[in-house]
């Protein structure tokens, strides 16, 4: 009978504090906060339990249970916990990716927190977290995409970074001269060649069409993105790309940009760690955005967002929201993302950047040069069936550029069936 | 009858209970019901509820549609299916290659040779490591940069290949790398079957001339009728249930073209972009019907046997 009664009057007096504006620090937070993650990796793992333990210090009536998943069976094991045994704060990704469960009310609308200051310093990875004009969760990091170019290699070769895609190609052409490939990639997820797209595209018809393409509002077979194909062939059939891609994982194809046999990857910040690892310091590797190729559409990036939610059927959401509120102060957010944390970009607009060279000039390049917008990814813009459709057709078209007719059609069809 | 040749007035008629009375005929079953109990939840009703949630629309997390026959519809016109259902019937021929190798080898084995317990667990090494240590080594083997294989190839002067890049030969890659471990696991069973033929036969063939192919093919096979049996079903279920090699050596790449029913199920219901649980059921109800042909096989002889004896 006591517990019974105690909750509504703590959920009460909660209530009152936060309509007086003492919630930020002062306030305790009592029971337990349950948090399942998939920040599995070793330094992503030693972030989350590092924020705990802070937030933990901050709050001791609060008992944190936290949970770590591997990453890769969080993704299916998500859906089982969700509806079975919410736990309080969850990981999960921006945009569609999230849509199925705020679709299915599994996720918490938190458009409360996002009024007000949070909303503003967060400002720019708002979009990413609204569905029907409300927000289902917080980010707590995110990062560029672009070009990982050996410096040495292109001083060798006389080369400078390319800004327009004729420059690009003539680099490349350069590189192909001597004997070095000028993209190194591994297709055998599939997910690579979704960035390339992506960026292709994106160059190509610009933002807006490609967000429309991947919501399903653009049929595949339009003239437009045979164009985005048409310049993606150019880059094939020179042979701009290693061989034998498909029977790689992005991973192994790192050791051919390390050899030298190789001279660039479009890939996510995350490539940098390994890349350095394998011995490459700042004066052999640089970063370039991707080249303008139509002169008439803004530049956009591709900058993943990794999210924290609140599961609808959460049992202590006011120490949740007090989590995610801690998750995204400016504090926090500096802390987290530095270089010897996850190395990755504060989502928050006070905190500061880590003093490192990729971070810098990705955060520089979304936050100057990316007036079109931003993108999350391919498989997180569209919605999960047609992303595993169409990067299988990707893939396919980067092997055999001749099926593209029948590959387009293949996704038309799927385009048709699943929106 | 019985009750006459037992006199029951030599009885004491005890008031005897109900079980002990049926004691006899309630007892099996009393030891079985566990077993099917759980045969009958954990098979028998997931059948039934395979065949059900095949005739749904559904995500696993909202409310089910019922659709009735559009996945199966689907499925007919799927190209990714019919690949799937190609690839499993190259598996389930190719697959029993592992039969006549496994029994090459247990001939070649039987012998007494110093050490030659050594020389059997060599060859029998591939079935006791598990099938990813198995797709891994294969993986290195065939890649195209630094595998082994085409260092062999170019010394005979033969270009270099990529065989899990191929979508033309790149299921064959798999199930080469298959057969190494069923292989092993059928010369097993021959190296038993071998200790049981019947060197009084032999003898006797031997007499009457038979010799090599002759002795083997009149005399050995037909005493070994039981494990080629037992080597046949494993081999057409460990065909049918093709999943981890292409799970870790192409994950169904290069763009589905090497995967099997199993996997495509696996792919379009529980991957992380799947959740199409009716299409995964409708695939998985077919790969059922495809296995109940051979189940059915399978029954339909061992029941001629029981019966011939």
């Amino acid at each position: 009978m006591r517990s019974m009664l105690k909750a509504p009057i703590a959920a009460l007096a909660t209530t009152v504090a936060m309509a007086g504006g003492a919630f930020a620090a002062g306030h305790s937070l009592s029971g337990d906060l349950k948090i399942f993650s998939d920040m599995s990796n070793p330094a992503p793992r030693a972030v989350m339990e590092g924020m705990v333990e802070r937030f933990g210090e901050m709050h001791p009536d609060l008992n944190i249970e936290l949970t770590v998943i591997e990453r890769e069976a969080y993704k299916t094991q998500i859906r089982n916990f969700l509806s079975a045994n919410p736990p309080d704060v969850a990981n999960w990704y921006a945009a569609n990716r999230m849509k199925p469960y705020v679709e299915a009310g599994l996720f918490e609308d938190i458009s409360d927190m996002w009024t007000g200051e949070i909303g503003e310093n967060l400002a720019s990875t708002k979009g990413a977290m609204t569905i029907d004009g409300k927000q289902w969760g917080v980010p707590y990091t995110y990062y560029q995409w672009g070009v990982y170019y050996r410096k040495d290699l292109y001083e060798q070769y006389g080369l400078s970074e390319p800004a327009t895609w004729e420059e690009e190609k003539a680099n490349c052409q350069t590189l192909l001269d001597n004997g070095v490939k000028c993209y190194t990639i591994g297709t055998k997820f599939l997910w690579t060649a979704g960035g390339w797209f992506d960026y292709l595209n994106m160059r190509t018809n610009g933002y807006d069409f490609h967000s429309a393409l991947l919501g399903g509002e653009i049929p595949w077979t339009d003239d437009r993105v045979k164009q985005t194909f048409a310049n993606w062939r150019e880059l094939i059939d020179m042979g701009a790309y290693i061989d034998n891609h498909q029977t790689y994982s992005w991973q192994e194809a790192l050791p051919f940009m390390a050899n030298g046999e190789a001279a660039a990857y479009l890939m996510g910040n995350f490539a940098v760690a390994p890349l350095r690892q394998a011995g490459l310091d700042d004066s052999k590797l640089d970063f370039y955005q991707f080249p303008v190729i139509n002169p008439a559409v803004e530049l956009a990036e591709d900058a993943p967002t990794d999210t924290f939610h609140i599961p609808s059927g959460a049992s202590n959401k006011e120490a949740a929201k007090a989590f995610l509120e801690f998750v995204v102060s400016a504090e926090n957010q500096t802390l987290i993302n530095n270089g010897s944390n996850l190395g990755q970009l504060p989502v928050n607009a006070k905190s500061g950047v880590d003093d490192d060279k990729f971070l810098k000039e990705g955060f520089a390049m979304l936050s100057g040069n990316s007036p079109g917008g931003v993108a999350q990814f391919f498989d997180r813009d569209a919605p999960a069936e047609m992303a595993a459709v169409g990067m299988e057709g990707l893939q396919e078209f980067m092997v055999l550029p001749d099926n593209l007719d029948d590959i387009l059609q293949r996704l038309e069809a799927a385009r048709q069936r699943i929106y | 009858m019985s009750n006459a040749a037992i006199p029951v007035t030599e009885y004491s008629t005890p008031q005897r209970g109900w079980y002990k009375r049926n004691e006899i005929a309630i007892t099996p079953w009393l030891f079985l019901a566990p077993g099917v109990f759980f045969f009958l939840v954990y098979v028998i009703f997931p059948i039934f509820q395979s065949f059900n949630l095949s005739l749904y629309r559904w995500d696993g997390l909202g409310q089910a549609e019922f659709i009735g026959m559009a996945n199966y519809q689907e499925l007919v016109s799927d190209r990714a299916f019919e690949v799937s259902l190609w690839n499993n019937l190259k598996w389930l021929i190719l697959y029993l290659l592992a039969i006549p190798a496994g029994l090459f080898i247990a001939l070649f084995l039987n012998q007494t040779v110093t050490g030659i317990r050594l020389y059997k667990s060599l060859f029998f090494f591939p079935f006791v490591i598990s099938q990813i240590v198995v797709g891994l080594v294969f993986t290195w083997f065939y890649d195209p940069t630094f595998g082994l294989l085409n260092v062999m190839l170019g010394w005979v002067g033969l270009g270099p290949i990529n065989v899990l890049g191929d979508p033309s030969i790149v299921t064959y890659g798999i199930i080469a790398a298959g057969l190494w471990p069923q292989t092993a696991y059928c010369m097993i069973l021959y190296l038993t079957g071998l200790n049981a033929v019947d060197p009084e036969q032999i003898e006797a063939a031997r007499l009457d001339g038979a010799r090599g192919w002759r002795m083997l093919w009149y005399v050995i096979v037909p005493q070994l009728k039981p494990a080629t049996f037992i080597a046949f079903v494993v081999t057409i279920i460990g065909a049918l249930r093709s999943f981890d090699l292409i799970s870790i050596m192409t994950n169904g790449g290069p763009f589905g073209t090497s995967r099997v029913l199993s996997f495509y199920m696996f792919e379009k219901a529980l991957s992380e972009y799947g959740f199409r649980m009716g299409y995964g059921a409708a695939i998985a109800v077919v790969l059922f019907l495809i296995m109940l042909i051979f189940i059915a096989y399978f029954l339909w002889s061992m029941f001629q046997e029981e019966r011939g004896r």
